[in-house]
C-alpha cells in the first residue's frame, strides 16, 4: 500500500507546485496591465491612498483626459497623429519593398540571391538601434534630420518582415502552381499579383503587424531623429510628459503639468492601439510564430 | 546550378525597392560610421585613437560593467524561466488553459519601449505600487532607494522578461509541438519520467530555438538605451544619463558633438551584434528552406 501511496502525494504535491507557479506567473504578467487601467480613474490623492488595486471613478476618467488633452495645447493628440503617420506609412512601404522581395527570394533565380539571402539574415538578427547612431550620422550629413522620412524610411527597412515572406513562400506555396500559372501566358507581374499574391494574405498580415508593434514602440530612432516636441511620436512624447510629473519630478512640485493618474492614462493611451491589435489577432499571432517554430 | 552570370532578371526588379533601403538603412550609415570611427573631426585618418580614447574614458568601463552584469541576469532568467514555463504549459492536459496561459503571458509583449518603463517606473514606486510590501522588502522604502544603481539590472531584467517573455514561451511552446509524439512517447515507455524527458529529450532538440532566443537577446541587450534612459530622467539624478554604452555613445554625439567617438561606440556595439547574428547564420540553418 505505502508504495502505492508514495507516488499519489508526490503527484500532487508536484501538481500543487505546478499550478502555483503558473498562477504566480500569470499574475506577475497580468497584475501591471490591471494595475495600470485602474489608476487612469484615480485622483491623484486616491492614487496613492487608496487600495492599489480598487477602482477610482468615471468621472475622475473623465477628468484626467481633460487635463491629458489639455498639457501643452494638446501635445498628446498631435504625438498620437504622429505616431499613426509614422507607423502607417512605414508598413505600407516596408509591406511595398517587402513581399515582392521576400518572394523573389523564395520562388526566382537571379544572380545575387544567395547574398542578398545571406546579408538579410545577418542583418535581421541585428538589434535596429544598433544602426540609430551611424543613421542618424548619415542624415544629418544629408540634411534630413527633423523630417518625417528620417523615421519612415529607415523603419520602412525591415528585414525580418522579408525573411518571413520568404520562409511563407518557400515553405506554404507550390512552386508548381507558379510554373503552372508561368505556362498559362502570366508574365512575372501578372503570376506574382494575380496567384502568390492572393496566397499570401496570412503572411502580408503577419509582416503588417510585427512591422506595426515594431515602429509603434520604436523609441530610441525617433528620440534620436526628431529633436522637435511637436514632431514627437508618442513614445517620445511620454518621456516629456514624465519630466513634467511631481512624483518622478519634485522640481515642478505643485505647478505640476501632469498629474501622475494622468501620466497612467497617457501610457494607457499610448499602447490602446497595439493592444487592441494584439488581442484582436492573438489566435493568429500564436499560430503565426509557432509556424515559424514548427519549420524548425 | 544555372548560368552564375549577372543579367538582369525579373528577380532584380522584385528585390530593387528592398535593396535600397538595405543598402541606404543597413550597409551605407554602417560603412559612413566605419569611417568617421576611424577619422579624426578633420576627416584624417586616426587609426585606432577614437577606439582607444573612448574605451579610456571613465565613464566606458563603467557602463561595460553595467550593460555586462545586466546582460548575464538577464539571459540566465529568461533561459531559465522560459524554458520551465514553456515546458510546464505544454504538458497542461486542459487545452483551454494552455492557450489561455500562453495568451496571459503573451500580452504584455504589446508594451515595449517607453511604455513599458513608465509603467514599471509606477509598480516600482512603493506609494503606488500594487506590491508595495514586496518593493518595500526588496528595495527600499522610497521610490528613490529603489532605483539604486545597484538594483539597475534586477529592474531591466524583469522589465525587459515581462515584455520579451511570453513571445519566446509561445515560440518554444511550438517547437515542443513540433517534436513528434512517438519520440515522446518512446521515452516514457523508457520509464522516463516528465523531468527525464524535458532534461534528456526536449531541450536537446529545444537546442537550435534556444540559441536563437540566446543570441537575439544577447545582442538586443547590448543595446540597453529606453529603460536607464527613463530612469536616470525620473531618478533625481541618482542614476547618470552614462550608464550604458548606448547612452555614452549618445552623450559623445549630443552633449559633445564628438562624432567620430561616438561612431567608435557605434561600431564596438555593432561588431558585438555582427559576431552574434554571424555565429547563428554560420551554424544556425535558419534558411534551411533553400
Amino acid at each position: 500500500m505505502r508504495t502505492d501511496q508514495r507516488p499519489g502525494i508526490v503527484r500532487m504535491v508536484g501538481r500543487g507546485l505546478i499550478a502555483v507557479l503558473l498562477l504566480a506567473f500569470a499574475l506577475f504578467f497580468v497584475l501591471p496591465m490591471v494595475w495600470l487601467l485602474l489608476a487612469s480613474t484615480k485622483s491623484p490623492a486616491d492614487l496613492i491612498h487608496a487600495n492599489p488595486l480598487s477602482p477610482g471613478s468615471i468621472g475622475t476618467l473623465v477628468t484626467n483626459w481633460q487635463h491629458l488633452m489639455s498639457f501643452q495645447d494638446g501635445a498628446v493628440l498631435t504625438w498620437m497623429t504622429n505616431s499613426v503617420v509614422y507607423s502607417a506609412l512605414s508598413v505600407a512601404l516596408t509591406l511595398l519593398v517587402g513581399i515582392p522581395a521576400g518572394y523573389a527570394m523564395a520562388l526566382m533565380r537571379f544572380g545575387g540571391r544567395r547574398l542578398l539571402l545571406i546579408v538579410t539574415l545577418v542583418v535581421m538578427l541585428m538589434p535596429a538601434t544598433a544602426l540609430v547612431l551611424p543613421i542618424f550620422l548619415e542624415l544629418s550629413y544629408l540634411g534630413l534630420i527633423n523630417k518625417t522620412a528620417s523615421v519612415v524610411l529607415p523603419m520602412s527597412f525591415f528585414p525580418f518582415g522579408v525573411y518571413l515572406t520568404y520562409i511563407y513562400f518557400s515553405t506554404s506555396v507550390p512552386g508548381d502552381l507558379l510554373d503552372a500559372a508561368r505556362l498559362d501566358g502570366c508574365g512575372e507581374t501578372a503570376t506574382f499579383f494575380r496567384v502568390a499574391l492572393p496566397l499570401a494574405k496570412p503572411v502580408v498580415a503577419l509582416v503588417a503587424f510585427f512591422s506595426f508593434v515594431n515602429n509603434w514602440n520604436n523609441f530610441f530612432l525617433p528620440y534620436v531623429m526628431l529633436p522637435n516636441s511637436g514632431n514627437y511620436p508618442m513614445q517620445v512624447g511620454l518621456t516629456q510628459m514624465l519630466a513634467a510629473t511631481p512624483t518622478f519630478n519634485p522640481v515642478v512640485g505643485a505647478n505640476a503639468e501632469v498629474q501622475p493618474p494622468e501620466l497612467v492614462l497617457a501610457t494607457l493611451i499610448s499602447i490602446a492601439p497595439v493592444l487592441l491589435v494584439f488581442l484582436f489577432s492573438q489566435r493568429f499571432l500564436v499560430a503565426g510564430l509557432t509556424a515559424g517554430a514548427t519549420k524548425g | 546550378m544555372r548560368s552564375r552570370s549577372w543579367r538582369p532578371a525579373a528577380g532584380h526588379v522584385f528585390v530593387s525597392g528592398y535593396v535600397v533601403l538595405l543598402v541606404a538603412f543597413g550597409i551605407a550609415p554602417t560603412m559612413y560610421a566605419l569611417n568617421l570611427a576611424f577619422t579624426d573631426s578633420e576627416g584624417r585618418f586616426a587609426g585606432i585613437s577614437n577606439f582607444l580614447r573612448t574605451a579610456q574614458d571613465y565613464r566606458f568601463v563603467a557602463a561595460l560593467g553595467h550593460v555586462a552584469t545586466y546582460l548575464v541576469l538577464w539571459l540566465v532568467t529568461l533561459t531559465v524561466l522560459v524554458l520551465l514555463l514553456a515546458l510546464v504549459v505544454h504538458r497542461l492536459a486542459s487545452r483551454w488553459s494552455r492557450a489561455a496561459l500562453r495568451f496571459v503571458y503573451y500580452v504584455p509583449g504589446a508594451l515595449a519601449g517607453a511604455s513599458s518603463v513608465l509603467l514599471w517606473l509606477f509598480m516600482l514606486d512603493p506609494s503606488v505600487s500594487p506590491v508595495d510590501g514586496l518593493v518595500r522588502s526588496l528595495w527600499g522604502d522610497t521610490f528613490v532607494q529603489v532605483i539604486a544603481p545597484g538594483h539597475l539590472p534586477w529592474i531591466f531584467t524583469i522589465i525587459a522578461f515581462w515584455t520579451g517573455a511570453g513571445g519566446w514561451i509561445t515560440v518554444m511552446y511550438g517547437a515542443l509541438n513540433s517534436i513528434p509524439y512517438t519520440v515522446i512517447e518512446a521515452a516514457r515507455v523508457d520509464g522516463a519520467g516528465p523531468v527525464k524527458t524535458a532534461l534528456r529529450v526536449q531541450l536537446p532538440m529545444l537546442r537550435k530555438w534556444i540559441v536563437y532566443m540566446l543570441i537575439l537577446s544577447l545582442a538586443a541587450g547590448t543595446q540597453l538605451f529606453v529603460e536607464p534612459q527613463l530612469v536616470s530622467q525620473a531618478g533625481f539624478g541618482v542614476v547618470g544619463t552614462d550608464y550604458s554604452l548606448n547612452q555614452l555613445a549618445y552623450l559623445y554625439a549630443f552633449d559633445q558633438n564628438d562624432f567620430n567617438g561616438s561612431a567608435a561606440i557605434a561600431i564596438d556595439l555593432l561588431i558585438v551584434a555582427l559576431c552574434c547574428a554571424g555565429l547563428f547564420v554560420a551554424r544556425g540553418g535558419l534558411f534551411d528552406a533553400d
